[in-house]
């Protein structure tokens, strides 16, 4: 019975979502605030009909109901409780339940929270994310109903794909998913203030704070995915420039344009426009991801199991929800007139060159990953764009623009000196450039121009990203003052980058990997570490039998940790796992994986050392940490 | 008129993604098209005595067909690529890829013969050569030595009909 | 059609550890270099290096026998895609269909740049008409209108 009520549940949600939908967009339109008021309690209806799905749905994969055919393929009876809750979204039917229930808790949200709003603007933007909802109900339930029977029941089920009994993938679709369809509201603010024809800064600052939240849910997401891949694909890397991972990638990266330009829309009036575009791009690229993956037109490492219909369907979403924003915005954003005024060289042309380097960046992924469909597609063969492309033609302009992120804070709106900033900045610029060049030196002994590079922008950004806040409050008095929250929130995010860029530059530079034949006894080295191979055995998990290895590390004779990589076997799925051991310091990373077996008792086994691999990921938390103090701060409350 | 220009680069996308969708991103083309088959010499799959080489390719249209009795796919390609080659359109030369070769002859025995002869590639040396990647894979060579054609994935009634007998009208096979 | 549902595809866990060894550190380093940028056919989206499928088993092989002759990276990089074509290079040639590919960045970074320059230009543009005493008298104005 739950299994009906979640599938009508679903089906009535659909209903309220078109009233959502239709309704205010057409009160507003006519000017009828009976029409407009319906917005808000169609939204938390829509939310409290979907959350009931939801529950429906957890509630069949709890009780291993395997008469439900989503069930049935994506859970077993050994499955443990804590992934069969996750299951529901391990699967294209199920994530598709979680994505409409995330929208609508964004809608609901928007209506919660938009009570100082002028009643058009919140009826076009609850009307605008009805509309969107009404596209991915609309999809569930015509090509991917997970409330579909097995009729008769299966006696047990598939089991849940063993890459995602792991609890930190658990989580990162949910996150990632928050941040994908979080930037439907940024993209709602944007079309209703098309609709409205009022482009001004007042649609910026609401949207501000609703920005800010969902692009901290993809930095998390993203990282966590990350991370996750390092672990657990036992590659030892952390980002592979797949298809997937790069559809995650670039809405992030139009999303951290769009919140510097909304800032300037917001304090200054200019690039308003420019804003609205990007709104609609940071949403769309969105959708375009959602529509890679699932579609099958890109080969991937972790593409969904796809099917044509969907393809088209998720294709003509894609195309009337972008296509109709981008056609308003042909038809309304040439009225716009921007009165600011400001120099090359201000926050605002900083801030302007932020955008052009992020937008190239996010067009260089973008190439990067379409290109080979474009070929295909014009007939000219096939190609593949890997790793080495993207690292070529990324960091090269993702570098200049860290170097201007430690300028903009310092700049004043409307116009800077050039030479005041050089004087003000003259100590953290040469005192990056000197630890840069010399650190690396006195510590490992080996240099070289990338790594300088790197390295004296991180030690730039951080340097700046410290100094502002101080300066801010030095100038406030001093002692017993707050700074804005806002102010911390930027100089987190900053700080962030360059621990980032920390990590990424000294792991690349310094890592070391090894790649041998281990037998029972065997001593070998690896990045200054004494390691010895003791052996494997067998042990057993809930749905898993794994083998294990062994490894003692020591440094100058005293022991470090003991390593316990296994192969896991997935009793069901019969799919051979990878599950690495690690040994974390903020320093450095003891990562060992164990092979194959090579015969004679010998196993093939890759150690690596990775040398502050965990500041990738510090700094990317970091980042998104900023995003948490900027959401907070007094304005938005 | 520049306002309009992104909804034009979406309409470009869009139409990108709708050919895309119509197109198979992991079916590679062989850069071998067009080229004499490479040089090999392997033994026969049911006389480890007796070899066969690249010459003997030449002076008639043939199909080359490569499997295994590992190859799930294989097997249930069998009765269509049994059905064509009793239709005695081109000889079939069987490429046996990898395998074991008393559970090859066996399996010829029990499901149906459609080959001329088989050739035995325990090591898939020559495969490389080929270029095969994917098992099973089927090319057709012409009277010269030239591969004119491949197919990577089970042969179907639909491509029989709709690839290899034009092409092999056009080549004049079994004329 | 109804299929059964993976999200992720098996491969991906198949990964390989190779422990090719060669008598100096330096040709060890190229070899793994180059088997990292090519790409394996059968799997969805590997290296040479990460995949464990047999023929990305003996395709690894067969570089490291040539690479073990002497063979420059050239030279088996050609060897490769004379049989399986420009599809296994992740770092894709120069040629006229990459063109576009690998001159992106910098055409993108000239639109851009265009575009900022634009930006610039429109209001900056009308500033400059006027001299000195002028701009700092409107800019006296506009100040006043923004502080409010």
């Amino acid at each position: 019975m739950t299994v009906e009520l979640g599938h009508f549940a679903l089906l009535l949600a659909l209903a309220v979502a078109l009233v959502q939908g239709v309704l205010p967009l057409l009160g507003a339109a006519t000017g009828r605030t009976r029409w407009m008021q319906a917005a808000r309690p169609a939204a938390w209806l829509q939310l409290a009909l979907v959350a009931l799905a939801y529950v429906c749905l957890t509630a069949a994969f709890v009780t291993l109901d395997f008469s439900v055919l989503y069930v049935a393929n994506n859970a077993n009876s050994e499955l443990p409780m804590l992934y069969r809750i996750a299951a529901v979204w391990g699967a294209h039917e199920g994530s598709l339940v979680l994505w409409s229930l995330m929208l609508a808790a964004w809608s609901a949200a928007v209506a919660t929270f938009s009570r100082q709003l002028p009643d058009e603007l919140a009826a076009r933007v609850l009307g605008v994310l009805g509309l969107l909802s009404v596209g991915f109900l609309l999809f569930t339930a015509l090509t991917s109903n997970p409330f579909e029977r097995l009729l008769p029941a299966a006696v047990d089920g598939r089991d849940l794909n063993p890459l995602l009994q792991d609890p930190a993938l658990a989580i990162h679709p949910p996150l990632l998913y928050m941040g994908y369809v979080g930037l439907a509201v940024p993209y709602a603010f944007a079309v209703a203030a098309l609709l409205g024809g009022r482009l001004d800064a007042v649609w910026a600052r609401w949207s501000r704070p609703w920005t800010t939240a969902a692009w901290l849910f993809l930095t998390v997401g993203i990282t966590l995915g990350s991370w996750w891949a390092y672990y657990e694909l036992g590659w030892g890397g952390w980002w592979f420039w797949d298809p997937v991972e790069n559809a995650s990638f670039l809405p992030w990266l139009v999303a951290t344009a769009l919140i510097h330009s909304l800032a300037v829309t917001d304090k200054r009036g200019a690039f308003k426009s420019w804003t609205v575009l990007l709104a609609i791009a940071a949403f769309a690229l969105s959708l375009l991801g959602t529509f890679l993956v699932r579609s099958g037109v890109l080969v991937s490492v972790h593409s969904f199991a796809t099917d044509p219909g969907r393809g088209v369907f998720l294709l003509l979403f894609f195309t009337v929800a972008v296509g109709g924003a981008l056609l308003l915005y042909a038809l309304r954003a040439s009225a716009v007139t921007s009165t600011a005024t400001y120099a090359p060289v201000s926050r605002e042309g900083f801030l302007l060159a932020n955008n052009v380097l992020l937008c190239v960046a996010a067009g260089v992924v973008l190439i990067g990953t379409l290109y080979p469909l474009i070929i295909d597609a014009l007939g000219l063969g096939k190609l593949s764009v890997g790793p080495p492309y993207f690292e070529a033609a990324f960091v090269p302009v993702v570098l200049p623009m860290v170097l201007l992120m430690g300028f903009g804070p310092f700049a004043r709106w409307k116009r800077a000196g050039v030479l005041d900033l050089i004087r003000t900045l003259r100590w953290p610029l040469s005192v990056s450039a000197a630890l840069a060049l010399v650190l690396p030196y006195l510590l490992v002994g080996r240099h070289s121009v990338v790594l300088f590079a790197a390295l004296m922008m991180a030690f730039w950004v951080i340097g700046t990203a410290v100094l502002d806040p101080w300066q801010r409050w030095r100038k406030l008095g001093g002692q017993g003052r707050r700074l804005p929250r806002s102010v911390l929130g930027m100089a987190a995010a900053h700080l962030g980058v360059g621990v980032f860029i920390i990590g990424v530059a000294v792991d690349a530079g310094f890592g070391v990997e090894r790649n041998l034949r281990v037998a029972d006894g065997d001593r070998f080295e690896a990045g200054g570490y004494e390691w010895s191979f003791r052996g494997v055995r067998e042990v057993h998990g809930p749905n898993w039998d794994a083998v294990e290895g062994e490894f003692r590390v020591a440094r100058d004779g005293d022991t470090v940790t003991t390593l316990r990589p296994q192969k896991r076997v997935y009793r069901v799925q019969t799919q051979p796992m990878t599950q690495a051991a690690i040994h974390p310091r903020l320093t450095r990373d003891l990562y060992a994986v164990l092979g194959e077996p090579l015969g004679d008792g010998a196993w093939s086994a890759r150690v690596n050392v990775n040398p502050m691999v965990r500041w990738i990921w510090l700094g990317a938390l970091l980042m998104a940490f900023g995003g948490v103090l900027a959401i907070s701060d007094r304005r938005y409350r | 008129m520049r306002y309009f220009l992104p909804l034009v680069v979406l309409l470009a996308v869009g139409a990108l993604f709708w050919v895309g969708l119509g197109l198979q991103p992991a079916v590679v083309p062989s850069p071998l098209i067009g080229q004499p088959v490479p040089e090999f010499k392997l033994p026969l799959l049911d006389d480890a005595e007796r070899s066969f080489t690249h010459r003997e390719l030449t002076g008639r249209v043939t199909l080359v067909h490569v499997w295994a009795t590992w190859c799930v796919t294989c097997r249930a390609e069998h009765p269509t690529l049994l059905a064509f080659a009793r239709s005695g359109r081109v000889p079939v030369i069987g490429f046996n890829y990898k395998d074991d070769r008393a559970l090859a002859l066996r399996w010829l025995e029990a499901a149906g013969d459609p080959y001329a002869l088989n050739v035995f590639d325990e090591s898939g040396a020559v495969a490389i050569d080929w270029g095969v990647y994917g098992t099973p894979e089927t090319f057709v060579v012409d009277r010269e030595g030239v591969i004119r054609y491949k197919h990577v994935g089970p042969l179907t009634d639909d491509i029989i009909a709709g690839e290899l007998v034009p092409l092999l009208d056009a080549l004049g096979a079994g004329q | 059609m109804r299929r059964v549902l993976l999200m992720l595809i098996a491969p991906a866990t198949a990964f390989a550890i190779d422990t090719a060894t060669f008598d100096d550190a330096a040709t060890e380093a190229r070899y793994r270099a180059l088997i990292a940028e090519i790409r394996c056919l059968v799997c969805q989206n590997q290296s040479l290096a990460d995949s464990n499928a047999p023929l990305a088993v003996d395709l690894r092989e067969e570089v490291r026998a040539q690479i073990a002759r002497g063979a420059s990276d050239d030279e088996v990089v050609s060897y490769l895609t004379a049989r399986y074509g420009d599809f296994v290079l992740y770092k894709p040639r120069f040629t006229a269909v990459t063109a576009v590919l690998w001159l992106a960045p910098l055409l993108l970074l000239l639109i851009g740049a265009g575009l900022a320059w634009r930006a610039l230009a429109g209001p900056g543009a009308a500033e400059r008409v006027h001299d000195d005493a002028e701009r700092t008298r409107i800019r006296r104005l506009l100040d006043d209108r923004n502080e409010r």
